[in-house]
């Protein structure tokens, strides 16, 4: 065991602790700053494996713009606290199903594919080598990706635009 | 274009004029270093005057007690024996005291006044409750001439029936028999 | 083993100096702005706590230090007590990556006068600005009052706004100095400051800098007229002085970055590379006060007009305009 898979394997157990408090916790703010920590430590891992500029922009992106939206909206609206009690069988038959499934499939992934008993070399992406290899090699993903998120954009001030006809404008 | 240029313009304004300021010298009065003098009239510690003969003012007729808002004034009346009235204790809180001048309006004799001077702090509170000796001063405060027994038709030394200002001799009510 | 601990023990001086002047310079950013401000608006400012008020800083940390540190009925424990550390927290970091000047050689090694020059410095910056938006958010949900809240989420709208602005005015300075190290962004600068050739950008990053900071023109989030103190109303002793503490840090951070960003960071004539980055510090502070002076308070729709309706779009021209022109 190396220092680096030590750090490894307590960012890993973090994340997953703190995921797990995030989906279970009943009170949404305590939610939400579990999820900050569960983003924080897979930037973490980011940075571990070799990837700053990613570490920083999941920083960056997930726990510092997403999740703050997630914590505006979450104290905008007055909460009911939800009671206590099961969900109907319906519901969480389902979930529990397609859970076992994806622990069974992810199980067999691990143990059969092929290298995985081979330690993989550690990379170091510096951003500079980051950037060249996303726009030379992936132009038409990153243009199309772009695209869409332009096509989000749109979306959005259609749906926001106001109605010329209710109301008087402000000046 | 107009509205942005506008905008640099009132900024700009702006700016000059708090630059210019600092080159302007503080308006600021260091109060313990320099105390402005304060206008006569100015409502702070109470005093009780006396009158031009240096009797004191006060006949204790409790109207100042009565009409104080936060009843910080109290005292005992008493009377001399050439028919004074005075107060045998007069006692202001000016801990409650809230510097109103209610008591200065009601007095008849012009006795309780309100004096500029307001540096009245003291780390304990009971030494804000003043007695008759702290109050009393040896001048007449605001109201240089008034006497109020000269005016007043009560006998006192300072007159007999129908001696007072502008006072007729009293009626003998004998002469008006037919 | 021998050099690795002489390292060990270079960061661990460099850390204590860079938190030590932090600090006090914190302490005295704190009297200069009172003590110019008070100039500005034709007072004298503090005066009564040693010679022109020298000690009012220590008096200060005195009272804040002795003050109850109260916790309001039905606030959230937890949060309350740990919202202040993470606005100071994340504005001390904020320094881990700043250079102050350069190489200094000491017993044969080259020691360089910053704590991390990491290869993704700038962002390194914008991450922890953008965590700090959680000190003031959730300082003022745990409050448990209703300016407090108000406080915060005007707080979180306001940083999330504005971090946009500021990330996108310094693409083209990063375009220029083809790095995300702030010292290699310096060292892009020697031939002439990114003032220069970015004054639009320069006027963008101060914007939404003093907006992410909080400071006068932008100080919505603890508006005194409107929401008593805002995000920290509920808050006393040293707690406060946290979030006091972390607001004048903020400030500085932001006089360093822009002078490493747009004034060259270090370098300068005559005086030594410290002394000069502590003097454009001082500069761009003096100016942020002045600001502070002039400027009456933004409405709210004003200050979100001004970041996504001017400030973004003209950050986005001058992207492509300095796209543009180093193609050419």
């Amino acid at each position: 065991m190396t220092l680096y898979t030590c750090l490894f394997y307590v960012l890993a157990v973090a994340i997953v602790t703190t995921t797990g408090i995030a989906i279970t916790q009943r009170n949404l703010v305590h939610a939400v700053i579990y999820l900050v920590f569960s983003f924080f430590g897979s930037a973490l891992l980011f940075y571990l494996l070799g990837a700053p500029l990613l570490a920083a922009l999941e920083v960056i992106v997930y726990a510092g713009a997403i999740m703050v939206l997630f914590l505006f909206i979450i104290m905008m609206v007055k909460m009911e606290s939800i009671e206590e009690r099961m969900p109907p069988l319906g519901q969480w038959l389902p979930a529990v199903l397609c859970g076992i499934l994806y622990l069974a499939l992810g199980a067999v992934v691990v143990y059969t594919a092929p290298g995985s008993e081979f330690p993989l070399q550690t990379a170091m992406a510096t951003p500079v080598e980051l950037g060249k290899y996303l726009f030379q090699r992936h132009w038409l993903s990153i243009e199309i990706v772009s695209l869409l998120l332009l096509v989000a954009i749109i979306g959005a001030l259609h749906l926001g635009k106001r109605k010329e006809t209710g109301g008087t404008e402000e000046p | 274009m107009a509205s942005a240029l506008e905008a640099v313009k009132a900024l700009a304004s702006g700016f000059a004029t708090t630059f210019m300021h600092l080159f302007r010298k503080p308006i600021t009065e260091e109060y313990p270093e320099y105390k402005r003098v304060l206008p006569a009239r100015s409502r702070a510690r109470i005093i009780l005057t006396r009158d031009p003969d240096g009797e004191e003012r006060c006949v204790a007729c409790y109207l100042c007690s009565a009409v104080c808002p936060v009843s910080c004034i109290s005292m005992q009346s008493a009377e001399r024996e050439d028919g004074r009235r005075y107060a045998a204790w007069f006692r202001i809180n000016f801990a409650r005291c809230i510097y109103c001048g209610l008591c200065e309006e009601a007095c008849p004799t012009s006795a309780i006044q309100l004096s500029p001077f307001f540096e009245t702090c003291e780390r304990e509170i009971l030494k804000l409750v003043y007695e008759k000796e702290d109050l009393l001063v040896s001048h007449q405060g605001k109201d240089k001439e008034y006497n109020f027994y000269k005016v007043a038709g009560v006998v006192t030394a300072l007159g007999g029936k129908g001696e007072h200002f502008r006072e007729d001799p009293p009626v003998d009510i004998k002469t008006n028999l037919p | 083993m021998l050099t690795w601990s002489l390292g060990f023990l270079i960061l661990m001086v460099k850390l204590g100096a860079v938190l030590l002047f932090l600090l006090l310079a914190a302490a005295y950013l704190v009297w200069l702005e009172r003590k110019f401000l008070a100039r500005l608006q034709v007072r004298y400012g503090p005066n009564r706590a040693g010679k022109y008020g020298l000690l009012q800083p220590i008096a200060d940390m005195i009272k804040m230090l002795t003050k109850e540190d109260t916790i309001p009925e039905g606030a959230d424990r937890v949060i309350f007590l740990l919202a202040p550390a993470v606005v100071t927290v994340t504005a001390l970091l904020m320094f881990a990556v700043i250079p102050f000047g350069g190489d200094l050689s000491f017993l044969g090694k080259r020691i360089p006068m910053v704590i991390a020059d990491l290869n993704i410095g700038l962002l390194f910056v914008f991450a922890l600005s953008s965590l700090g938006v959680y000190g003031i958010a959730l300082g003022g949900w745990a409050s448990n009052s209703k300016y407090s809240l108000l406080g915060g989420i005007r707080g979180a709208a306001q940083m999330i706004s504005y971090e946009l602005s500021l990330g996108l005015s310094l693409v083209p300075v990063v375009m220029l100095a083809g790095s995300f190290s702030l010292v290699d962004i310096v060292r892009a600068q020697e031939a002439y400051p990114f003032i220069l050739v970015q004054p639009l950008a320069f006027v963008i990053f101060v914007i939404s800098a003093m907006a992410e900071s909080k400071r006068i023109p932008f100080d919505l989030p603890e508006a005194e007229n409107e929401l008593g103190a805002g995000y920290h109303t509920e808050y006393s002793g040293i707690r406060f002085g946290l979030f006091f503490l972390g607001e004048y840090v903020n400030m500085q951070v932001l006089g360093a970055l822009v002078a490493v960003l747009f004034l060259g960071g270090w370098s300068g004539p005559f005086l030594s590379g410290p002394a000069w980055f502590c003097i454009k510090i001082l500069v761009v502070a003096l100016v942020m006060i002045w600001i502070r002076g002039t400027l009456p308070r933004l409405r709210y729709d004003q200050l979100m007009a001004l970041g996504w309706k001017v400030l973004i779009p003209l950050a986005l021209v001058n992207i492509v305009v300095t796209g543009a022109v180093i193609l050419i």
